[in-house]
């Protein structure tokens, strides 16, 4: 078959199956995405954020040998719990997805290669939605993994009473719901910062302002704090930490949301900005020398 | 008017960046065949061909590329190929990659993309080095392995921003005939080019533009005619220099008739230039003079540009 033909029988194909045309070319720019994003120097600093908690637990099971009684556990679940709700949900997600999300069409534009991706015949929302499912695909797996290694190294360490607590008691229990909010602060931090870097040239000083946001939400009503990130995944974890310092005194405690709805809030806050971004897409011109 | 299927039409169109003008009310339509955009540098050459492949988007008007606009992308692309002067590519890819995986992206599966990438490399002459990094490439290799990635899904309008820059005299000639070969098939070639003695050799038509405006745009001879203010310069070899030159100069519209220093040859100034081949003829019928050889002087892109634009038609 000539080229000529091949391209005529691949026009035809999209015509009938618009659909699967947008599927399959989703599929190759989640490929080339990953490939350009995850595996490659520029991200070494997110390697560390995720895996920065990793190197300390493992460098306490290696070092510190006491403290290695059962009845430590309820104690190092806390901890546990601290690692995932303070550092990853509030800092190590926030930050990575802010690397990896804004680089997604701001790297391009920076390394003057966007104009291939506006070049061929992919609609530009499809564009938004591959970009977003690698950038889903790195910060998820990154991030999986590091919670799950935090979670082996905490409960490792107590032996045998570790194992029991994992399997027999409320461990793994424990642990799905950790992934499943990892996995949700991914998207929903992603989908924010992708729509960021559409809206502003430099997306550093909105998501401060977004880091700040997250962070004061707590004192303001309730109906404000349904407006963040970390209100939902609170929901989602397993284990309450106990407020303190001098932000408790002012939180504002709002009733807490079911499973479902938390979960659903999250995807719908993700879909809506995601919305959002396939319309800002339109936006963009290449001037590469403007930006 | 309305858009034609075969052409690409220009309406009106403008682009301002901020206060800065970009192009002002263009509006051309242009049949297949090869066009060349000449101007100088900053004249709005590639902000013509981005506006037309929809990089960027008009400020006003509109622009319709076979009754297709790039609010279409999925058509739109499919028969557009863009060889941009963006000396930019993908980190870490290599020459068969960045042309294998945008036609994925255009639906095909591997096998086909995969016979489209070498016929591509093939056509474009990189296919010995189609394995290599990119970032290891020459300028010319650069510049031909993005021909070939503009080349490579077979598109019905292929534009091109200064492809002949880098390119050796090889390369250079390769390029050209691939460019007359594809505007053989029919289809739209546009290329912006600085080098006017090689826009000349392949060009259909020529868009002449200054400082954001399309000061001409037609067929090189079309062009030449409309350019009043310089008349048209013809050489006539002939057996009689002194007696045409006589002859010439009791015609109005005659300007100047010079016998050069070979003393057979008179290079004629003049405002007709039909009028003035009738009269040739005339004297050849009559037997007075024989004539060797009659040729246009300054019909070309490098005396258009001259003429309207105003310098030697160096670098645009």
């Amino acid at each position: 078959m000539s080229a000529q033909n091949l391209a005529a029988q691949a026009q035809k194909w999209t015509k009938e199956q618009p659909w699967r045309l947008y599927a399959s070319q989703i599929t190759v720019l989640v490929r080339n995405e990953v490939r350009r994003n995850l595996f490659t120097r520029r991200r070494i600093w997110v390697y560390l954020l995720a895996l920065i908690p990793v190197l300390l637990l493992l460098g306490h099971n290696v070092f510190d040998r006491s403290n290695r009684d059962a009845s430590q556990i309820d104690n190092d679940t806390v901890v546990l719990a601290g690692i995932i709700q303070l550092y990853y949900f509030r800092l190590g997600i926030f930050f990575a997805c802010m690397g990896i999300f804004t680089w997604l069409f701001r790297g391009e534009i920076v390394e003057r290669t966007l104009h291939y991706q506006f070049l061929v015949p992919v609609r530009k929302e499809v564009l938004v939605v591959g970009k977003f499912l690698a950038g889903a695909i790195i910060s998820i797996l990154l991030f999986e993994t590091a919670v799950i290694a935090c979670f082996y190294l905490t409960y490792t360490r107590f032996g045998s009473a570790g194992t029991f607590y994992v399997f027999n008691g409320p461990g793994l229990g424990q642990l799905g719901p950790y992934c499943l909010a990892t996995a949700l602060a991914c998207v929903g931090y992603g989908a924010l910062f992708l729509a960021l870097s559409l809206l502003f040239k430099n997306p550093i000083v909105p998501g401060a302002l977004l880091l700040g946001w997250e962070t004061i939400a707590p004192i303001f009503p309730a109906w404000a704090q349904r407006l963040t990130v970390t209100f939902y995944l609170k929901d989602l974890c397993p284990v309450i930490l106990p407020s303190s310092g001098p932000m408790a005194i002012f939180t504002v405690v709002a009733e807490p949301v079911s499973l479902f709805v938390a979960v659903i809030g999250l995807l719908c806050l993700a879909v809506a900005v995601l919305v959002l971004s396939c319309f800002l897409i339109h936006r963009i011109e290449i001037t590469y020398t403007a930006e | 008017m309305t858009p034609g299927a075969r052409q690409i039409v220009f309406e009106n169109v403008s682009k301002f960046y901020g206060e800065v003008l970009g192009v002002n009310k263009v509006s051309f339509s242009l049949e297949p065949g090869i066009t060349s955009l000449v101007g100088p540098n900053g004249s709005g050459k590639t902000t013509l061909m981005n506006l037309l492949t929809g990089l960027i988007k008009p400020s006003h008007g509109s622009i319709h590329v076979l009754g297709l606009t790039t609010r279409q992308p999925v058509e739109f692309f499919r028969q557009v190929g863009y060889c941009t002067q963006f000396d930019s590519f993908p980190p870490g890819t290599n020459g068969y990659d960045f042309i294998y995986w945008p036609l994925r992206l255009h639906g095909f599966a591997h096998d086909q993309a995969a016979k489209l990438t070498n016929e591509a490399l093939e056509r474009a002459g990189m296919a010995q080095v189609a394995r290599r990094k990119v970032a290891g490439y020459s300028k010319g290799m650069r510049q031909r392995i993005r021909l070939a990635q503009a080349i490579a899904h077979h598109p019905s309008v292929l534009v091109l921003d200064e492809p002949l820059n880098g390119l050796d005299p090889m390369a250079r000639a390769e390029s050209i005939a691939l460019f007359q070969a594809i505007a053989k098939q029919g289809m739209h070639v546009i290329i912006s080019s600085h080098i006017l003695e090689e826009v000349d050799r392949i060009s259909d038509r020529v868009v002449l533009m200054s400082s954001g405006y399309v000061v001409a745009e037609g067929q090189i001879r079309e062009v030449r005619r409309e350019v009043r203010d310089h008349p048209m310069q013809i050489l006539v070899r002939c057996s009689n220099a002194a007696k045409l030159a006589s002859a010439a100069f009791e015609l109005d519209h005659v300007v100047e008739a010079k016998i050069l220093t070979d003393g057979q040859s008179v290079l004629v100034r003049t405002r007709d230039s039909e009028q003035f081949y009738l009269l040739l003829n005339k004297i050849v019928s009559a037997g007075l003079l024989d004539v060797d050889a009659v040729a246009p002087a300054d019909d070309d892109v490098n005396s258009i540009y001259q003429y309207l634009i105003g310098s030697d038609g160096g670098p645009a």
